[in-house]
């Protein structure tokens, strides 16, 4: 018997089920260039990066395209092969962002709890609210205030409400609560689980594993047998569970990398011409480094060679660094075995620098006995002073001699941060 | 009247004021002809889409002449959705 003086001892704890969106803007880029050119809109459309700088491959198409079979990534003469039609329209990546930032304003006036993913893409926490009804006045006001269309998942999980928004497009709104999870989600083939690339998928179907329903009832030991760390996090993500909370609007997460690369304008065949390329990213990285007062221990580039074949290698500094020209002889190391694939004809199609293992940039640090600290003080006063100058006169304002060679290869501009959506970090 | 008509995006020069709060308003539409035409009533004004013409922005419907306009301001410009002669009517167009 509970005496009446002690009731306020008692209290009611009320468990609210998440309600988690995850809207989709519906091919995006195409979409927006539909919006802003209604003519267009009863025609394939696809946006296309620069043919003249060799960024020719399809990155967006609208839904009469891909009729055609025209798919993302497709070079632009096999896509007007497929379509002798389409209407090919240059990426203009300034008007995606202000779209971008409109449709996240509308976002932020139903909860302030937005994650975006991407340019194109955002999970929403709306908790306490019916997740259909929420969903539906969104893609309302989405399209009545841009003029383009949105897929909404709603599910208890971001997981899950990211394979909502997939599973019905355009336009539409999926509810995966309940019953649909076993009915429907289980049912699902395991490459539309959230970061299943290809490769783990060729290994889960080796294992007889073909839908997520499989994927969740399967043991974690086995899968961290067969795919290590991934498959038990890939497990998880089966069963609806990771990624964490939804992050309030605003709360960045914390950098894990930093790095450029670039489609050449020509395919480089000499080592100058790759060195002179490799000093322009290392430039571009340890500014953007600077910028963010980070350092990086891990030094990686990306080749990719005229036949599409491509490779990383990665080395690991003895100290952190954000120095462009320490960044650079640290990839120059790494610059070797392309000598090999030069030598077999191929050139090289597009280069990246990146740095990982990322300390804050007045984190101390060992120093080395072979390492010459007064070069470094005189390295580090030279690109504050370069850093300086970029940001009164502009970033091409300062270059080195190396780069004047050939402008066509190394007056890049890299000052403008690309806005590209995250990389699948598990494939 | 116009029966058969399309509508075309046209840019168009406008007076605004900023009030103290600091939202804009548009006070008169400069038409290329030289026509001024006094805006006698903001009636509505949102974040709208013009579906007919395309592009996006803050949508001003005005009374102008007791007549609705709908003025869009879309990135620092002012454009209006222009009622054009189908092809086939403009004679302009006829060789």
């Amino acid at each position: 018997m509970i005496s009446p003086e002690s009731k306020h001892l008692f209290c009611v704890v009320i468990y609210l089920q998440p309600v988690i969106l995850h809207s989709d803007l519906n091919s995006f880029y195409a979409s927006v260039e539909c919006a802003l050119r209604p003519e267009l809109r009863d025609k394939p459309v696809a946006v296309c990066g620069s043919i003249e700088a060799r960024h020719g491959i399809i990155l967006a198409k609208n839904p009469l395209a891909k009729c055609y079979g025209i798919k993302t990534g497709l070079a632009v003469w096999e896509a007007r092969r497929l379509c002798p039609d389409l209407v090919t329209v240059e990426a203009r990546h300034e008007i995606y962002l202000r779209y971008a930032r409109r449709v996240r304003s509308i976002y932020t006036r139903f909860t302030p709890w937005v994650e975006p993913f991407g340019l194109d893409e955002a999970w929403l926490d709306v908790t306490g609210e019916d997740g259909k009804t929420i969903a539906d006045r969104i893609r309302r006001t989405i399209y009545e205030e841009c003029g383009i269309t949105a897929s909404i998942g709603v599910a208890d999980n971001k997981i899950y409400a990211k394979l909502g928004s997939d599973y019905k497009k355009p336009d539409a709104t999926t509810v995966f609560l309940g019953e649909a999870i076993p009915k429907v989600v289980y049912k699902l083939p395991v490459s539309d689980l959230l970061f299943c690339g290809n490769a783990a998928t060729r290994r889960l179907h080796s294992y007889r594993i073909e839908t997520i329903g499989d994927l969740a009832r399967a043991d974690p030991i086995f899968l961290h047998s067969i795919l290590g760390k991934t498959g038990v996090t890939l497990g998880q993500y089966a069963k609806g569970v990771g990624l964490g909370p939804v992050r309030k609007f605003g709360d960045e997460e914390s950098i894990k990398s930093i790095g450029h690369s670039t489609t050449l304008p020509r395919d480089i065949t000499t080592d100058e011409d790759a060195r002179a390329v490799i000093a322009l990213l290392s430039d571009a990285v340890g500014t953007r480094l600077r910028s963010h007062q980070l350092c990086g221990r891990t030094v990686s580039l990306y080749l990719r060679y005229s036949d599409l074949s491509h490779f990383e290698r990665q080395t690991t500094l003895p100290t952190p660094t954000n120095l462009s020209l320490e960044i650079r002889d640290a990839a120059f190391r790494l610059l070797s075995p392309m000598e090999v694939v030069v030598s077999r004809g191929l050139g090289l199609r597009s280069v990246g620098v990146r740095l990982s293992e990322l300390v804050p940039e007045n984190e101390e640090y060992q120093l080395t006995l072979t390492g010459q600290p007064y070069l470094r003080e005189k390295r580090i006063t030279l690109d504050r002073t370069m850093d300086d100058l970029r940001r009164r006169f502009g970033y091409l304002s300062l270059r080195r001699a190396s780069m004047l060679r050939d402008p066509s290869l190394t007056g890049l501009d890299f000052s403008k941060d690309a806005a590209s959506p995250p990389d699948p970090h598990l494939t | 009247m116009l029966n058969e008509y399309d509508l075309i995006k046209t840019f168009v020069a406008v007076t605004a004021a900023y009030d103290p709060d600091g939202n804009l308003r548009p006070l008169a539409i400069h038409w290329r002809d030289g026509t001024t035409f006094t805006v006698d009533k903001v009636v509505e004004t949102r974040p709208a889409a013009s579906l007919k013409v395309g592009g996006c922005g803050t949508l001003f419907s005005c009374r102008i002449r007791n007549k609705i306009t709908h003025l869009f301001f879309e990135n620092g410009r002012w454009f209006v959705e222009e009622k054009v002669p189908r092809i086939a009517e403009r004679k302009d167009l006829i060789v």
